[in-house]
């Protein structure tokens, strides 16, 4: 079984796999890419750039190797993530919505992530971490 | 009533690598029962006299949609596992998934028998991406034993969209799409995915599918009250010692999970069902959890006598103010204001009409958006409102008397560093 859906011949169905596979690529969507996609799919380059800025995970503008998404949702917030983002913040350089000069991370807060009962929480990319401090922070971005 | 682990049965009792250790718990019974010496209509009928409802949030009778799309004739029906599990304070269907994916795929394997569904999706939210290649695995594993020859089944992954568990935003995901609600009727069991009856089940909820056929209806609706049977799964955080999921009977007591189970011991309030979270304060902790009170999808988060909770509702707001898919005016601009007028609360900036204009827009969300999102953002403020409204109108009348008694010139200032 493949993670993409092969089985099915509509192009519409294909396009948010074939959006992946190009961020899996390329980092981003860009204009060209989007381009590049409608071409293939025969859809108009404005429905691609509807589905695209739609969904959170598909960035328009190149982000770092390293996506940190750090939950700021109510029983992360209340765990203290604050002090979790203030910790990034200070080993980083960067605040929400930046990427560090050397591109190497981007600092994202993101909308519950599943994992409350090890809040405060995070992703980078796709592996997540529980039950943060801000010195296991400075463990942890120093493992990357 | 301790814990009553059905659903969980099988959570750390087996390796969610290796579908022999699923088989040695007695796993596959069920589908084989079913697949050996049941129609489909017997299936759909036991479904239907066990009482199950959907885990996912709406509580719809499950076998009673399974009639609908199972009657419905076309070429083509479709399955969808809903695991978008976006609800602020829910990872029970992650936890199911980490632990025991071969009941969730039995379940699966079941509904496709019964409602005649050839192909199968498991909706996974991106953020559980590492869960994809398990997953992918134990699927693969479960169609070498044989299990999958009418069914085939594709992890489809999101993208990063909380509005895309609502189940019509949910197929539009799928279609390559924006994940927006759409108009019902059609409902998915007439109309669903490409147009397509299909039946859109919780990851939860097809667990349960598997125990009832093995054990039969009757067994399944001995648990529980009048209208809510067997067990439910609770997601509990917070202000408790042991967050984490427990599973219990239906119709047992928030009392019992929070302070008992996950070990609560101040409780200002509890919000129980997500999003749409009913507040319930902490003189009511005695409260039933059933559909017939409140229950939503399990999440229980616990506040203690230092939370605040004209902050607590501004969260939730800021939460769904984002998420909300913006194609119906009173969700999209409704979550716009009551952000707005709960964050100048939150900053002691309130004003004398706000709690008018918020119970008024709640009115207005509950009865004209789209889909549940905007029809229930209005919840935890109107329970707010209704439990703890002293506290919005102490903060009402702080905001008053700061600006009378600072002037206008000193909340200018304050504006200036904000
Ligand atoms: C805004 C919104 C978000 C939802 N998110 C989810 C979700 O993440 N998981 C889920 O199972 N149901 C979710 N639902 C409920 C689904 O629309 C649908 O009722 C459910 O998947 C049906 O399955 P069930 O009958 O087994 O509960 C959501 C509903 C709304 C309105
Ligand atoms: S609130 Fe942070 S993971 Fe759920």
């Amino acid at each position: 079984m493949t993670k993409e859906t092969s089985s099915i011949t509509s192009g519409r169905a294909e396009l948010l796999p074939a959006l992946k596979r190009e961020l899996k690529k390329n980092g981003c969507l860009t204009r060209e890419i989007m381009d590049t996609v409608a071409g293939r799919s025969g859809l108009p380059l404005n429905e691609i750039y509807g589905v695209a800025t739609f969904y959170a995970y598909l960035p328009l503008a190149p982000l770092g190797q390293y996506v940190i998404k750090v939950c700021r949702c109510l029983p992360c917030d209340m765990k203290d993530a604050q002090a979790v983002i203030g910790g990034i913040k200070q080993e980083l350089g960067i605040a929400p919505g930046e990427t560090t000069a050397d591109g190497k991370f981007s600092l994202e807060l993101v909308n519950c992530i599943g994992a409350c009962d090890q809040a405060p929480a995070m992703l980078i990319n796709a592996k997540l971490y529980g039950n943060l401090t801000p010195q296991r922070i400075v463990e942890i971005l120093k493992s990357y | 009533m301790p814990e009553k682990r059905i659903v969980l049965g099988n959570c750390g009792a087996t390796d969610p690598n290796d579908i022999e250790t699923y088989l040695g718990k007695g796993g596959f019974k069920g589908f084989i029962k079913a697949r050996d010496r049941l129609k489909p209509g017997d299936i759909v009928d036991q479904v239907k006299k066990s009482g199950l409802s959907g885990r996912g949030g709406a509580g719809f009778p499950c076998g009673l949609k399974w009639e609908l799309a199972r009657n419905a004739k076309a070429k083509m029906k479709y399955l969808i596992c809903n695991a978008d599990e976006g609800e602020v304070g829910t990872f029970k269907d992650r936890y199911i998934l980490s632990h025991d994916p071969f009941g969730l795929i039995e379940g699966i394997c079941i509904a496709g028998l019964a409602i005649g569904a050839r192909q199968a999706y498991i909706y996974l939210r991106a953020e559980y991406h590492f869960l994809n290649d398990p997953l992918c695995r134990a699927i693969a594993q479960v169609k070498e034993k044989g299990f999958l020859k009418h069914l085939d089944i594709q992890v489809f992954e999101g993208a990063g969209s909380y509005v895309c568990g609502e189940e019509s935003a949910l197929m539009d995901s799928i279609e390559g799409k924006r994940g927006e609600a759409r108009y019902r009727p059609p409902y998915p069991q007439a109309r669903g995915l490409w147009g397509q009856p299909t039946i859109i089940n919780n990851v939860e909820t097809l667990m349960n599918i598997p125990h009832i056929i093995a054990n039969g209806a009757a067994w399944f609706s001995a648990m529980g009250t009048a209208k809510s049977k067997g067990t439910k799964v609770f997601s509990v955080s917070g202000d408790v010692s042991k967050p984490g999921v427990y599973e219990l009977e239906m119709g047992s007591s928030l009392k019992e999970l929070v302070m008992d189970l996950a070990g609560a011991v101040d409780i200002k309030a509890v919000q129980v069902g997500g999003r749409h979270g009913n507040i319930i304060p902490g003189h009511m902790i005695d409260i039933v959890l059933s559909y017939e009170t409140c229950l939503g999808p399990g999440a229980v988060v616990v506040f203690n006598s230092k939370r605040d909770i004209i902050d607590i509702v501004h969260n939730n707001m800021h939460f769904l103010n984002d998420e909300s898919c913006g194609k119906c005016t009173p969700c999209r601009e409704g979550t716009e204001v009551m952000l707005e007028i709960l964050g100048r609360l939150r900053g002691v900036e309130g004003a004398a009409g706000d709690i008018d204009a918020l119970e008024d827009l709640a009115q207005t969300m509950a009865l004209a958006s789209l889909c549940g999102l905007g029809q229930e953002a209005a919840v935890p403020v109107l329970d707010s409102l209704k439990y703890f409204r002293a506290e919005y109108v102490n903060r009402i009348e702080q905001s008053l008397f700061l600006r009378s008694y600072l002037g206008e010139e000193l909340s200018k200032s304050k504006e200036g560093e904000r």
